[in-house]
C-alpha cells in the first residue's frame, strides 16, 4: 500500500531524452519502511507478529523487489539494477551485524547474573549443604580461569619467539627466492588452516607415543594451542617487519652496525608496536579454542589443578562446552549457570585483549611523514 | 617507548663511535650474528619439522585403525562405549563422516559466500570511506568469537529462531527432498548448524575479498565510470574480472574453516552416522571434528586411535583445500598480472 502510493507521486518517466528520471533522494528509506510495514501486516494476519526475526526478513526481502520494481519503471533497466545491488550488500552488511550483536547480547543477558566475585574467585568447587548433609556443586570458575592462563600462557611463551625469529628470518635474512624461504611461507599459509581440532588430536598422539598412552595434561593443550598459533604470529610478525622503511636499515649498516643488531635495536624496536599487536591477536584467537584443550588436556567438573604436567585441566571455553552439553544430572542449573559465566567472562577477556591490540598499535603507531 | 625510528637509527651513530672498536668488538659482532642467523632460520626450520611432525604422529596413532580388521578387535566391538560397534572397517566408519563434513561445510557455503563477498563488497566500494575501517573491523570482531559462544547462541537463538521457517519449509516444500522427514522439534538440525557456520565463516572471506576489491587499479574503476558505467556496471566490468580468483581462494578457504569447524555442529545439530540430506529432522549425518569433540571423551584407547584416523582424514581433505586456495593466491599475487586484452586487428 506504501509503495503504491510512492508510485502514485512519482512524475511520468519522461521517454528518450539525456537525463532520464531519478527517484527522490530518500526513496529507500520510505521504502524500507513500507516494507517492514507491510511485512507486519502479513505476520500479524497469520498471528505470529512475535516472530520478529522472520518478520526482518520478509521485510528486507519485500523491499529489494519493491525497490527493484520501482527503480526500474522509473529509472530504466540500468539504474534500477544498480539501486538493487547496491540494496543489496547493505541488506548483506545489516545481515552479519545481526549476530554480532546477537551472539554478545545473548550472552551477556544469560551471563551477567551469575558473573560475581564469588563466582570468579572461589577456589571451591563443591560445598557441604548443612540443611540436606550432602555436597552439593558451587558454581565457580577459578579453576578454569587459572587452566586457561597457564595453557594460554605457555603457548605464547613459545609461540611468540617461535613467530617472531621465523618473520625475522623471512624477512631480513632468506633471499626472495631462496627455495626453503618459498616453502616455509606456503606452509605458515597452509597452517593458519589447519582444523584446530587436528591440533588437539596432534598433540595427544604426541604425548601418547612419547609419555603413555592417555596422557592428558595442560602441557599437551599448550603445544595444540602453538600449531595454531605459530603461523598468526609468523604472519603478523612478518607483516609488520616488511613495513620498516629500508632507510633505516641502510642507515644502521652505514654506520658499520652489525646485523643482528641492526635488527634487534632497529628494525625490531621500530615495529615493536605492530608485534605487540599481532601478539595480542595471535593470544586472542587461541584463548577461545575448545576442541583442541579438549582433546588434549581432557576436562575436569571438579578439581582444581595448576600443574600443566599432570592431570586434566579445564579452561574457560571447555568449561562452558562440557557444562552445556552434558549438565550435572543432580544440579542441571549449578552447571548451565558455569557454562554462560564462563562464556561471558571468556568474552570479556577476548575483548580486552583486541582493545589492547587496537590502543597499542593506535599508541605507538610509526608516524610516517610522507 | 616513545622514541621515533628515525631518532633511533640516529642514536645509534654517535653511541657506535665510542663503542670499542678493532678485531674484538668484530668478533662479537660476528658471533652475534651467527647466533642470531642459527636461531632465526632454526625458527622457520621448526615450522617444516612442526607440520611435518603433525602429519606423522597423526600418521603413526592412526595406521592400526585404518589397518584393522574391526569386526574381529574386541575393542572396537565393545559394547560399553559402542560407537564403533557394527563396523566392518575403517572406510566403512569414516565414509558418512566424510559425506556429513562436505555436506555442511558446502550449505554453510551456499548460505554465507554471497553474503561474505555482498558485505566485502559494501565495505570497499558503497560504504562512505570515514567509516568503511570501522565497518571491516565489527566483521573482524566475528572473527574473535569464541566458536563454544557460537554454539551456545545456536542453540538459544538460532534454532528456535528457525523453528517457524522448518514448519513452514516442511508443510509447503515438504516434496523436495531437502524440506522432507518428520521435523526436529527441538530443532536440533542440520540447518541450523549450517547457519551458525556460515555465520563464523563470513569473517574470512569477507577480509580476504575485501582486500582483493581494494586493490582493484582505480584507473580501471574510473575509465568504467567515464563511460558512463552505474557503479554496479562498474564493479562488473572492473573489479570482478580483477579479483575473480582471489574471490575463489577467499572461499576455498572460507571452505576450509568449515571443514574443521567442530563447536557449531557438536552442540547445536544432533549427529548420526547416516548419509541424509534431509535438513529439517532429528537424523542428520555428523561431521567429522564434532564426531571426534562428542566421542572422544568416552573413547577406549583403539576407539580414540581410530578417531585419531578420522582427524587424520580431516587434516588431509583441509590440508588439500587449503593448498589449492593459496595455490591461486600465489599465482595470481606474485609477479606481473596477466590481463587478457582481446588482440585487435592493425587497421
Amino acid at each position: 500500500m506504501m509503495t503504491a502510493d510512492v508510485q502514485a507521486n512519482q512524475p511520468p518517466a519522461p521517454a528518450r531524452t539525456l537525463t532520464t528520471g531519478r527517484l527522490p533522494r530518500l526513496i529507500d528509506v520510505w521504502v524500507a519502511l513500507g516494507a517492514l510495514v507491510a511485512a507486519a501486516l502479513v505476520f500479524a494476519g497469520f498471528g505470529h507478529l512475535d516472530y520478529v526475526a522472520g518478520w526482518l526478513a520478509l521485510g528486507a526481502v519485500l523491499y529489494l523487489v519493491a525497490i527493484g520494481i520501482l527503480a526500474s519503471i522509473v529509472e530504466g533497466r540500468r539504474w534500477a539494477t544498480d539501486r538493487f545491488v547496491r540494496s543489496l550488500v547493505i541488506v548483506a552488511f545489516l545481515l552479519a551485524i545481526i549476530p554480532l550483536v546477537s551472539t554478545l547480547w545473548t550472552v551477556v543477558e544469560h551471563g551477567i547474573t551469575t558473573l560475581t566475585p564469588q563466582f570468579i574467585f572461589n577456589p571451591e568447587k563443591t560445598q557441604f549443604d548443612r540443611t540436606t548433609f550432602k555436597t552439593v556443586l558451587v558454581a565457580g570458575v577459578w579453576p578454569a580461569i587459572v587452566g586457561t592462563l597457564i595453557i594460554t600462557g605457555i603457548a605464547a611463551l613459545i609461540s611468540i619467539p617461535i613467530g617472531l625469529l621465523a618473520a625475522v628470518w623471512l624477512t631480513e635474512y632468506a633471499q626472495p627466492n631462496h627455495p626453503v624461504r618459498k616453502i616455509v611461507t606456503f606452509l605458515v599459509d597452509v597452517m593458519t588452516g589447519i582444523p584446530s581440532i587436528v591440533a588437539g588430536l596432534f598433540a595427544f598422539a604426541l604425548f601418547s607415543l612419547l609419555v603413555g598412552p592417555g596422557t592428558f595434561n595442560g602441557l599437551s593443550a599448550a603445544i595444540a594451542l602453538c600449531v595454531l598459533m605459530i603461523p598468526t604470529m609468523v604472519r603478523a610478525s612478518e607483516e609488520m617487519i616488511k613495513l620498516v622503511p629500508l632507510e633505516l636499515r641502510e642507515a644502521a649498516y652505514a654506520l658499520g652496525v652489525s646485523k643482528w643488531r641492526t635488527i634487534v635495536k632497529v628494525v625490531l624496536r621500530t615495529s615493536v608496536a605492530g608485534l605487540v599487536t599481532g601478539a595480542m591477536l595471535a593470544i586472542a584467537r587461541v584463548i577461545g579454542e575448545t576442541a583442541p584443550i579438549y582433546i588434549a588436556a581432557g576436562y575436569t567438573r571438579t578439581a582444581f589443578n595448576a600443574d600443566p604436567l599432570h592431570g586434566a585441566m579445564s579452561t574457560l571455553a571447555v568449561v562452558s562446552f562440557r557444562n552445556y552439553v552434558d549438565p550435572d544430572p543432580t544440579q542441571p542449573a549449578v552447571t548451565q549457570a558455569e557454562a554462560w559465566g564462563s562464556a561471558l567472562l571468556l568474552i570479556i577477556i577476548v575483548v580486552i585483549l583486541n582493545l589492547i591490540a587496537r590502543l597499542v598499535a593506535a599508541r605507538f603507531a610509526p608516524k610516517a611523514r610522507r | 617507548m616513545t622514541a621515533t625510528p628515525a631518532a633511533a637509527a640516529n642514536g645509534g651513530g654517535p653511541r657506535n663511535t665510542g663503542a670499542p672498536t678493532g678485531l674484538a668488538a668484530m668478533k662479537v659482532s660476528k658471533v652475534g650474528d651467527r647466533v642470531f642467523l642459527g636461531l632465526s632460520s632454526g625458527a622457520a626450520w621448526l615450522i617444516m619439522v612442526v607440520l611435518a611432525g603433525v602429519a606423522i604422529f597423526l600418521l603413526i596413532q592412526a595406521a592400526p585403525a585404518i589397518g584393522a580388521n574391526w569386526q574381529q578387535n574386541a575393542a572396537l566391538q565393545d559394547r560399553t562405549s559402542g560407537f564403533t560397534l557394527g563396523f566392518a572397517n575403517f572406510w566403512d566408519y569414516v565414509s558418512p563422516l566424510l559425506f556429513g563434513t562436505i555436506w555442511a561445510s558446502f550449505l554453510a557455503l551456499l548460505l554465507g559466500a554471497p553474503v561474505a563477498i555482498g558485505i566485502a563488497l559494501f565495505i570497499s566500494h558503497y560504504a562512505p570511506r570515514r567509516v568503511s575501517g570501522i565497518l571491516g573491523y565489527l566483521v573482524d570482531l566475528l572473527a574473535a568469537v569464541p566458536s563454544v559462544v557460537f554454539g551456545l547462541w545456536g542453540i538459544v537463538v538460532i534454532r528456535p529462531f528457525l523453528g517457524p521457517l522448518n514448519e513452514f519449509l516442511n508443510s509447503y516444500f515438504g516434496w523436495i527432498p531437502l524440506f522432507s522427514g518428520d521435523v526436529a522439534k527441538g530443532g536440533s538440525t542440520l540447518l541450523a548448524g549450517a547457519v551458525v557456520l556460515a555465520v563464523m565463516i563470513l569473517p574470512i572471506i569477507t577480509s580476504i575479498s575485501r582486500e582483493i576489491f581494494l586493490q582493484t587499479p582505480s584507473l580501471h574503476e574510473e575509465a568504467a565510470l567515464a563511460l558512463g558505467a552505474t557503479r554496479w556496471e562498474m564493479i562488473r566490468l572492473a573489479v570482478f574480472p580483477y579479483a575473480r580468483s582471489g574471490i575463489i581462494s577467499s572461499v576455498l578457504l572460507g571452505l576450509g574453516r568449515a571443514l574443521g569447524e567442530t563447536m557449531a555442529i557438536a552442540m547445536i545439530v544432533s549427529p548420526k552416522l547416516i548419509f541424509s540430506v534431509q535438513l529439517l529432522t532429528n537424523d542428520n549425518p555428523a561431521t567429522i571434528a564434532a564426531n571426534i569433540a562428542n566421542k572422544f571423551g568416552g573413547a577406549n584407547q583403539t576407539q580414540a586411535d581410530a578417531l585419531i584416523a578420522t582427524g587424520l582424514l580431516l587434516f588431509v581433505v583441509s590440508f588439500a583445500v587449503n593448498l589449492v586456495a593459496r595455490w591461486i593466491v600465489g599465482r595470481t599475487s606474485t609477479g606481473p598480472r596477466r590481463r587478457r586484452i582481446p588482440t585487435r586487428k592493425a587497421a
